[in-house]
């Protein structure tokens, strides 16, 4: 695949601008407009577009491993269910004495296990700003003694595709134990509110949904401004061919471990906005499915493009809910399909088969 | 209670007899000295009776014993209207009753219709040693073992007398030993310090739960901390006993882990074989592999649908069908999408993952998204009694030789057939077989096939295991690959040493760890394996590793 920079960074403005438009309209029409009003959006739209964008900020963290570093990733759900338990510990603590069982200290499922005291790993999730530190380094951390382990091996291909799924398999293993103080099989759930602010008004889901936007917005240009870099030409060189960069004199290692710890981060950035917006985080968000889902975003969108990435993660999320609203058994028949037909037809997904049209116009 | 328990395993040992196929049942023939003495046992007056059971004894017929059980529990009647001998039982209204001869049900009758053969006091007592000699003295070592167990549980003089007896003419090497254990155990409640520790001694070793309640008992201590066991000799022998029983089961015990173990990995090696070999062949990781072993299973279900009167030769139905089945798919999955994405490794991965969704969702809408329980053969279920500390379950047994013989038939066909030997010149270097004028693309499908077709193999295994369901085959996918990593790509040996030692690992960390965390220590294990040997067990060497 040739890199071209003009064809891409053309993109870049317009694609930055919709989405600043969105940002702005988007709660707009859900605040100011009145329900009558034919332009009026709900705020079940308003968050489930919100959801969408959170998805397109963890598809744009897969392209860029995959995409540019040709690093298959099959564990990001991994990392976007961790920066999600990091914000749902936070929303957790922000329950206090509202529970089932009125603890003002533990967690409903604590008082529910017999738990006496909290665990020492949720002190500090009453704090907000702590919550988000560690939403950015949990995924952050383990990705960086994971992708140290693997590279440092040279763990490639599919063997480090198959060890990425292990990894948030086992992730999901843990998470399903009581014992491990996450609520388990429930995960968490029953968040009352962010920030003194209640998470069921529409003003609150409205400006979630305006984080996410403006989240997707800087992970888009901070992505762009690293893909450009010198860093990021020597990243798409070692997609391109691993070996020939590694006698070059670069170490291959620390280049592929910078991009993967990055995207790890986003992802997490990305959980931490989900979750406040469904209102739930459980293990089965690690589960192996929901991280191939992610390749299928971007495989769809056109990876090693950024933007496509972000189009593929609305798209087929659209279809989903469409899908799973009108036959719902027909989704895996479905999403089957588009596995085997974009690998099979469109290699370059949908924003490069446009692209070719315009080119061959 | 003593008589009662004692009248109750009475019954047992009774029941047990009856129970015995071919005894009961045994053709009744005109005459003979079983049926003459039978007819005495009915018209003897009671001062007689004695020498009438001994006469019956003497026919040595295998009816003998539930007959003089019967007498002895006093369900023994005599039809009024044709003097037929029976069993008789109470039932609802009267008795039910089985002639004695030939084990025919008569139904039931009045309470009037029957006369009982009643016995004294005095007689019963020569009647219980009579049944005991001729239960210990039955042709059949097994009935013998029933009958030694059966006494050790109620050992008053009269037992222990004929068990005494019985030692010195025992043959068999388990009776005797039966035998030895209960008398000991009998001679540990004795008041002879001597008696009681050649009793303890002799307990050495002994896997009969009681020999390690009663040593464990005389190690007892009372709340205030004193020993109830007074002698400290006793005690110190007890305790070497104890130790040396404890140290015996903790072999038998590693030995049942170290089977479940085998049995599992057996598991994982059907489920990784066939992965080994088109990973192997190809370079293609093949996501929809737990999907036809998944298919192997339904297939399983399906044919045992279609025969419900066989089920016990339903399975040898199965495996070829589940073969091709599966076999067939692969094949479809090579020509129809692999054979575009040579070359393209990840995106095989995501198209073949693809399918596997796919083929979930049509077991899904063919068969309801509930499990389907797959009967078991009645030759496959039970279990094989080692002894008494180690049984093996025989389903998991069958699944350990099938998986060898798998094993070993998949390396013959690889080793010695034309197709083994494409197959494995393809797979050292794909260019220069091609030169040689091997037709690839025909290998390609052919291994393609092969592969999947053990992965329906596998599947009808794996049904005799766990219920069948359309997520079967997901949960192996990542632990089949694992068995690949850690075993070596394109080595079946390496997949097989690696799906055992996992399998075993598994086992031994399950008890310490729980069934989860285990699995978790294992998934971290291999990662931190591929660092120091990247390339598995059992790497392929020269120009073929360097892919």
């Amino acid at each position: 695949m040739a890199f071209s920079l003009l064809r891409k960074s053309a993109v870049d403005v317009p694609f930055l601008a919709v989405l600043a438009v969105i940002t702005v309209l988007v709660p707009l029409a859900n605040l100011a407009l009145p329900e009558s009003s034919p332009l009026h959006l709900s705020t079940y739209t308003v968050t489930l577009v919100g959801k969408y964008l959170t998805y397109a900020l963890l598809a744009l963290a897969v392209d860029l491993v995959w995409g540019y570093c040709g690093i298959l990733s099959l564990g990001h759900g991994a990392f976007f269910a961790l920066g999600g338990y990091a914000m749902g510990m936070y929303l957790m603590r922000q329950i206090g004495e509202r529970g089932v069982y009125g603890n003002p200290v533990l967690p409903d499922f604590m008082v529910f296990l017999n738990w006496q005291e909290l665990p020492w790993y949720w002190y500090g999730f009453d704090h907000f700003w702590f919550s988000l530190l560690v939403v950015a380094l949990a995924p952050g951390l383990l990705a960086y003694v994971f992708g140290w382990l693997a590279f440092r091996s040279r763990v490639t291909g599919v063997y480090l595709s198959i060890i990425t799924q292990a990894l948030t398999y086992a992730l999901m293993l843990a998470f399903f134990r009581n014992e491990m103080g996450f609520g388990g099989n429930n995960g968490l759930t029953d968040f009352k509110d962010i920030l003194g602010f209640n998470l069921q008004s529409d003003s609150t889901r409205a400006a979630l949904f305006a984080a996410s936007a403006i989240a997707l917005m800087g992970a888009y240009a901070a992505s762009r401004l690293v893909v450009e870099s010198k860093l990021g030409r020597v990243v798409a060189a070692i997609r391109d061919a691993e070996n020939r960069v590694r006698f070059l004199g670069y170490r291959v290692e620390q280049f592929k471990l910078w991009v993967f710890v990055f995207s790890a981060v986003l992802a997490g950035i990305a959980g931490a906005l989900y979750v406040p917006q469904v209102g739930i985080i459980n293990p089965s968000e690690f589960s192996p499915l929901n991280s191939l889902e992610i390749v299928v975003w971007v495989a769809v969108g056109g990876r090693g493009t950024l933007y496509g990435a972000v189009v593929g993660a609305v798209l087929v999320n659209y279809a989903k809910t469409v899908f799973t609203g009108v036959l719902p058994e027909m989704w895996l028949f479905a999403l089957g399909a588009i596995f085997v037909l974009v690998t099979l037809l469109l290699p370059e997904g949908l924003t490069g088969f446009w692209r070719r049209k315009e080119q061959a116009a | 209670m003593r008589p009662l328990i004692f009248g109750m395993s009475r019954w047992c040992i009774a029941m047990l007899i009856m129970m015995m196929p071919g005894l009961c049942n045994a053709v009744a023939e005109p005459g003979g000295p079983f049926v003459d003495a039978l007819a005495r046992l009915k018209e003897a007056p009671l001062t007689e009776l004695g020498e009438a059971v001994d006469r019956l004894a003497e026919t040595k017929d295998p009816r003998v014993a539930p007959v003089l059980r019967a007498l002895l529990d006093g369900r023994l009647y005599y039809r009024k209207d044709d003097g037929s001998v029976v069993f008789g039982d109470p039932a609802e209204d009267g008795l039910a009753i089985v002639n004695v001869l030939d084990g025919e049900t008569l139904g039931i009758v009045g309470k009037f219709d029957l006369k009982k053969v009643g016995v004294n006091n005095a007689l019963r007592t020569s009647l219980r040693e009579t049944l005991g000699r001729l239960e210990l003295t039955a042709d059949d070592p097994v009935q013998r073992l029933k009958a030694v167990e059966a006494m050790s549980k109620s050992l008053d003089e009269e037992n222990l007398e004929l068990l005494r007896a019985r030692l010195n003419t025992e043959t068999d090497a388990k009776v005797s030993e039966a035998i030895e254990t209960a008398l000991a155990l009998a001679d540990l409640s004795s008041d002879d310090k001597a008696v009681r520790i050649a009793a303890i001694n002799a307990l050495h070793g002994s896997l009969n739960p009681d020999a390690l309640n009663r040593l464990n008992q005389l190690l007892e201590k009372d709340d205030a901390g004193q020993y109830l066991e007074p002698d400290p000799d006793v005690r110190h022998s007890a305790q070497v006993a104890v130790k040396s029983i404890e140290s015996k089961l903790a072999v038998y015990r590693a030995a049942e882990t170290v089977f479940f173990g085998l049995s599992l990995g057996a598991v994982l090696v059907l489920a990784s074989i066939g992965l080994a070999i088109t990973f192997g062949v190809m370079g293609v990781i093949n996501m929809a592999h737990g999907e036809l072993m998944m298919l192997g299973a339904y297939t399983t279900y399906v044919v045992q649908q279609l025969m419900p009167g066989h089920l016990d030769i339903s399975l040898f139905v199965a495996i070829p069908a589940a073969f091709l089945l599966s076999a067939l798919v692969g094949i479809a999955i090579e020509r129809g999408i692999i054979r575009f994405l040579y070359g393209r490794p990840l995106e095989t991965l995501l198209a073949t993952f693809g399918v596997s969704l796919f083929l979930q969702q049509l077991v899904r809408t063919i068969f309801s998204p509930l499990n389907r329980s797959v009967a078991t053969p009645a030759w496959m279920s039970g279990s094989l009694e080692i002894n008494g500390a180690l049984s093996l379950t025989l389903n998991r047994f069958y699944i350990l030789m099938f998986c060898l013989l798998v094993f070993a038939a998949l390396l013959q066909v690889l080793k010695r057939s034309r197709i083994g030997l494409e197959v494995r010149a393809v797979a050292q270097n794909r260019a220069m077989a091609k030169a040689m004028g091997i037709p690839t693309e025909r290998v390609d499908a052919l291994t393609f096939g092969l592969g999947s077709g053990i992965a329906g193999v596998a599947g009808v295994a794996l049904s005799q295991l766990t219920n069948v369901g359309p997520n079967l085959g997901q949960s192996y996918i990542v632990d089949s690959f694992m068995v690949v990593v850690f075993g070596g790509v394109g080595n079946l040996w390496g997949t097989l040493i690696g799906g055992f030692s996992l399998g075993i690992a598994n086992k031994l960390l399950e008890p310490y760890a729980g069934a989860v965390l285990a699995k978790i220590l294992m998934l971290v294990f291999i990662i931190l394996f591929i660092q120091k040997r990247p390339r598995g067990l059992f790497p392929q060497k020269g120009r073929a590793a360097e892919a």
